[in-house]
């Protein structure tokens, strides 16, 4: 077993990366990502790592060197936050269709303008629909069990898909936290080479990326669509062999005292552990309140979640983006078209809070939770609240 | 139209669209897009490989023991080029019958 120790989670993430045994990570610096890059920089210039670091002009560099790099059969890391992320976005529908299993971390943070380095999901939320796994870590001993789980996941070959890891920027990138770092020989024994069926090589020429023309585009995102949804089986077992070997259990859908709640709140990421303490503070009170997030994103795990919401009377989805002129937030829409059909739903309210690095303070959960609990008999008039928004 | 065009079920789809077989491009049909066929005047035509030069998509054969550049239709999509640069307007454009 590793040891215990204080370390920033940022850090630790770098350290997860090396003890993957990546072999090509192509990064270009942005905050909150920066100290991972920069520590995984440190750990390959000092022979620590020995792997190929791809300096690049920009995140659309990094991300397309990540792509060639992966296709030839090398293990590959990349990681960037908001501005970086959406400069991406053009290469990232292509690494799902291709099947190219690059690990990212992604240090959520906002989107322009106003400029903000500060920690929101506007920046991941605009990537949904890239055909990424999407995983969401909430303390720094999930930052590094999902980055480690997340190579094994996306290179199963019956998987071979991209996979990211949302940490909240500042909030988890930069803060100090006990963790437990495996010991080498126990990720050595969790997680094999990688070794793709098919790799850019020029003994066996093999073309990846050609033309779709119109009577084959379609079959071919039907087959990725079915293939994406099916990597589920995969997920499940990757985390069940976690549980066994180190003994921290992964679910799609994570619930924290949900049996006979009245109201749950939602929220993916960190604050999902300030929900915790509110949702502790008032269970004390004798309210009945109870937390739901969401580990896995991408592929939704449609499933687990009516399951963990159907004896729920109200669900209070918080969102930290914000869908401008929509119907909810990007959460918020999804979890109610998810349920839309579903025999037994609760009432969704949808409020949208710490947009740009603003707070939500425990009273904030708690006023969340109060209000959901009014909706428990008067339907909500509005499609979505902002909550810590000054009227005054 | 058939699997010579890339028509296939979902679930025969090569693995991320890879092509697999370097060179498998000479299979795909091309030909059956066309609407106009080019058809060579062998009386004009005085084997100067200009058509053969010109097309697009290098569907003239090397010439043949007579000399001539002849047409592969499995391919030819009856853009016109080869008769539009013909020296001698050797190479008529016939409508394609339905
Ligand atoms: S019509 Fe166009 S495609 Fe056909 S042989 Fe002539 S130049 Fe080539
Ligand atoms: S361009 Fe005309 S003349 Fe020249 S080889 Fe072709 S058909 Fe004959």
């Amino acid at each position: 077993m590793g040891k215990r120790v204080a370390k920033e989670v940022s850090i630790a993430i770098a350290d997860a990366v090396k003890l993957a045994r990546a072999e090509v990570i192509a990064a270009y610096p942005i905050t909150p990502q920066t100290h991972i890059v920069e520590h995984l920089s440190e750990l390959v210039a000092n022979g620590e790592l020995d792997a190929e670091y791809i300096t690049v002009e920009s995140e659309h560099s990094a991300i397309s060197a990540a792509l060639g790099a992966v296709a030839t059969g090398a293990r590959t890391f990349t990681s960037t936050s908001s501005q970086g992320l959406a400069l991406m976005h053009e290469i990232l529908f292509i690494a799902p269709a291709l099947r190219l299993p690059v690990v990212m971390v992604v240090a959520n943070r906002a989107l322009s303008a106003p400029i903000s380095i500060w920690n929101d999901h506007s920046d991941i939320m605009a990537q949904r629909d890239t055909g990424w796994i999407q995983l969401w870590a909430e303390n720094g001993q999930e930052a590094v069990d999902l980055v480690i789980q997340a190579f094994r996941i996306a290179e199963d070959r019956n998987v071979m898909f991209p996979t990211i890891v949302n940490i909240d920027g500042f909030t988890l990138s930069h803060v100090i936290e006990p963790i437990e770092l495996p010991d080498q020989e126990e990720v050595d024994a969790f997680l094999p080479a990688f070794k793709p069926k098919y790799k850019l090589d020029p003994r066996k020429p093999l073309t990846m990326g050609p033309v779709g023309i119109p009577e084959i585009y379609f079959e071919a995102k039907k087959a990725q669509d079915e293939a994406f949804k099916n990597t589920r089986r995969v997920i499940l077992r990757v985390w069940k062999d976690w549980a066994q070997r180190f003994g921290r259990e992964y679910h799609p859908v994570e619930t924290y005292r949900t049996e006979d709640a009245e109201v749950v709140l939602l929220i993916n990421g960190s604050l999902a552990e300030t929900a915790m303490t509110a949702v502790d503070k008032m269970r004390e009170q004798g309210k009945k309140v109870g937390l739901i997030r969401f580990r896995l994103w991408r592929p939704f795990p449609m499933q687990e979640f009516r399951k963990a919401v159907s004896k729920i009377p109200v669900l209070a989805v918080i969102d930290r983006a914000l869908t401008p002129g929509g119907v909810g937030g990007p959460l918020g829409t999804e979890v109610r078209a998810a349920l839309y059909n579903a025999a037994r739903r609760p009432r969704v309210v949808n409020f949208i809070a710490g947009l740009g690095g603003r707070d939500i303070t425990v009273e904030d959960f708690e006023e969340m939770a109060d209000r959901a609990a009014f909706y428990l008999k008067k339907r909500p008039k509005e499609a979505y609240e902002m909550i810590g928004v000054r009227e005054s | 139209m058939g699997k010579d065009q890339g028509m296939m079920p979902w679930k025969e789809v090569p693995f991320g669209l890879y092509i697999l077989e370097p060179g498998n491009s000479a299979e795909f049909k091309t030909g059956n897009w066309r609407s106009l066929r080019p058809v060579l005047d062998k009386e004009k035509c005085v084997k100067c490989g200009t058509c053969y030069i010109m097309c697009p998509d290098m569907c003239y054969d090397q010439q043949d023991e007579e000399g001539y550049y002849l047409v592969n239709l499995y391919y030819c999509k009856g853009c016109g080029i080869c008769a539009a640069v013909c020296p001698k307007n050797a190479i008529t454009m016939v409508m394609e019958e339905v």
